[in-house]
């Protein structure tokens, strides 16, 4: 008498779950593609019923968002849940619909004067604490900036320097080396976003995709696909008020084979001098300038390297990375050729005044 | 950094956060939409573009779409996007059927969710003009990227179907209703602004200007973990390199003669 009562609870049960599954599926011919991501799905079926309602499908458009809807909220559901504040929250994948970007991907910019010579040197910026004691106020103060703990153009007593004039004003001239700092440091920020601009401007064959585009620019990318012929241009007909393009002829001059008669015996007879001379003519001081920076880097890249082998993962790995990479190669450069491989380095502008600094320094240096 | 590379320097840190918040970079900022009325803009258009403000903010953005009505293009709504500052996709869309927000009579849902989005209609990927639109949308309509969603706060659904030509575009609120298991069983109920749209012309990026937007910065490409395979039964089996071994001075059994 059991048996059959069980048999019926079985079928009973079976039928329960069915309908329970039933209120919640759906069926579709085919799969809809979903992107959790985004909160999104897409149906790829032809809306047949909706086609076949005509003028006014609201109901039709209705049920297949129903049960597009269905589908998509039956997929969210299978996402790993989490409780945050007694919400339940689901974890939602990464977008997988490839959207276009705003704006475009940040160029690298080449670093700064600074920043260059600090690699070289293996300097690594100090962490210093924001607030300094002020003994002449009594209270503690910034280390730069407004209202700043040693300010020495607000001092109100200031001693005549022994050597000094002593008609001379010394708050001037105090206000008067922190504007020249200032303007100097300005100056330099400059040239720096120059550098950085100058770098930025390689792109595609010289054109803008949109086609805004200054004069120069212009003029610059006609001249390069002119010469980009087989013939680098030589055949390129000009239009008729074009004019030639300036700064386009040969980088290196050579003498002709024969000409100036006086200058050529003139440059012979020095060489021999020079060639014959006991004193040489090698700056010694330059080259051991040279020399020490050469071996300063190296000195550096071994500390470098050591404090990233004692170290394990408290250390700074970004700046040691960096800084392994900036090593090598400034190394390798200079061992390539004496001086040429050092001349790369320095920018013609500023290397003047340093050769010039750099001599007297190297007088003490070497004592 | 953008913001510390400009001639004339920011003088307050907060101008300075307001440029870097501008600059590219590499995860990018939500997109924002602007809305423009154009000169000639009817009351049907009019009353589109202040529905789409519920869904949308406007500020400096990258999306906008302007609305215009003239006797040789009706009621027509221009949606677009821009790469760069510069215009990368427009679509014209005419509105043919148009039932406002406050025409329905319901409760609406709080501004500013997310919404789930639905296409439907094998046109969405057959034609080159369609994927499109449908990207364009996405990208419109999709909200904020967020890692979590609540899943009793997920409100409402905007429901595109593409059909004979036509664009139908509903949204409806969603009711989450008691079914035997976990998962509720969906009830819709008409909500806000149900455009009935027809695709006009287009004027779509060059392939090689998509191509450029679409570029993914590698640092944000997924790093496959190297070395590490899997089976068909789910064992996972990691590769280990050696190094050559010297033979000769490998430790063996020392045999005691």
């Amino acid at each position: 008498m059991e048996a059959p009562n069980v048999e019926e609870l079985l079928v009973q049960a079976e039928r329960d779950e069915a309908q329970k599954l039933q209120r919640i599926t759906v069926h579709k011919e085919l799969e809809l593609e979903f992107d959790l991501g985004n909160l999104l799905a897409s149906d790829r079926n032809p809306p047949t019923t909706v086609r076949h309602a005509g003028a006014t499908p609201e109901a039709e458009l209705r049920a297949l968002a129903r049960d597009n809807t269905q589908l998509l909220i039956n997929e969210l559901w299978q996402l790993p849940t989490e409780r945050v504040e007694e919400a339940v929250v689901a974890r939602l994948p990464e977008p997988s619909t490839r959207l276009p970007r705003e704006k475009p991907l940040p160029r690298p910019r080449p670093l700064t004067r600074w920043q260059q010579f600090a690699r070289l040197k293996g300097i690594r910026p100090k962490k210093k604490t924001n607030l300094v004691w002020d003994e002449a106020s009594g209270q503690w103060r910034r280390r730069w900036g407004y209202k700043r703990a040693r300010d020495d153009t607000k001092e109100w007593l200031i001693e005549v320097p022994g050597g000094a004039d002593p008609m001379e004003d010394q708050f001037a001239k105090r206000i008067q080396a922190k504007k020249e700092r200032v303007a100097k440091n300005e100056l330099n920020r400059l040239r720096n976003l120059a550098r950085a601009h100058k770098m930025q401007v390689p792109s595609a064959a010289g054109l803008h995709p949109t086609g805004h585009q200054s004069k120069e620019e212009l003029g610059r990318a006609m001249q390069v696909a002119k010469v980009s012929t087989a013939s680098v241009g030589r055949f390129q007909e000009r239009l008729p008020k074009e004019k030639a393009p300036r700064g386009s002829g040969k980088k290196r001059k050579f003498q002709p084979l024969f000409g100036d008669f006086a200058a050529e015996k003139k440059s012979q007879l020095e060489l021999l001098r020079v060639m014959n001379s006991k004193k040489p003519q090698l700056d010694v001081t330059r080259a051991t300038n040279k020399q020490m920076r050469e071996e300063d880097q190296e000195a550096a890249a071994q500390r470098k390297k050591m404090s990233q082998k004692g170290k394990r993962k408290g250390g700074r790995p970004g700046p040691g990375g960096k800084r392994k990479g900036g090593g090598p190669p400034s190394q390798g450069g200079k061992r390539k050729g004496g001086l040429g491989g050092k001349m790369q380095s320095r920018p013609p502008g500023v290397g003047g005044k340093r050769r010039g600094g750099v001599q007297p320094h190297g007088g003490k240096r070497r004592k | 950094m953008d913001a510390l590379d400009r001639v004339v320097k920011p003088k307050t840190k907060r101008a300075k956060r307001f440029l870097e918040k501008r600059e590219p970079k590499l995860s990018e900022n939500i997109k924002n939409a602007m809305l423009i009325k154009g000169g000639n803009a009817n009351a049907t258009v009019m009353q589109v573009l202040r529905d789409m403000e519920f869904f949308s903010k406007k500020s400096d953005c990258s999306l906008f779409m302007f609305g215009s009505h003239n006797k040789k293009r009706p009621n027509n709504l221009v949606i677009g996007r821009m790469y760069d500052y510069h215009v990368l996709d427009m679509i014209e869309l005419g509105i043919e059927k148009f039932v406002s927000l406050k025409d329905i009579k319901n409760s609406k849902c709080p501004e500013g969710t997310k919404p789930l989005l639905i296409f439907a209609g094998d046109d969405f990927d057959v034609t080159e003009d369609y994927r499109r639109l449908k990207n364009l949308l996405i990208d419109f309509f999709r909200g904020p990227t967020v890692p979590n969603v609540r899943l009793a706060g997920l409100e409402y659904v905007l429901h595109f179907t593409a059909l004979n030509g036509k664009v139908y575009f509903r949204s409806y609120k969603l009711l989450l209703k008691k079914s035997g298991c976990r998962t509720p069983r969906i009830e819709l109920e008409e909500m806000g602004p149900s455009l009935d749209l027809v695709l006009r012309r287009t004027h779509l990026a060059s392939d090689d200007l998509y191509k450029l937007s679409m570029k993914m910065p590698k640092a944000l490409k997924p790093k496959k973990k190297k070395n590490i395979s899997q089976d068909t039964f789910g064992t996972t089996y990691g590769r280990i390199h050696m190094q050559k071994q010297d033979l000769s001075k490998l430790q063996t059994r020392k045999m005691k003669g």
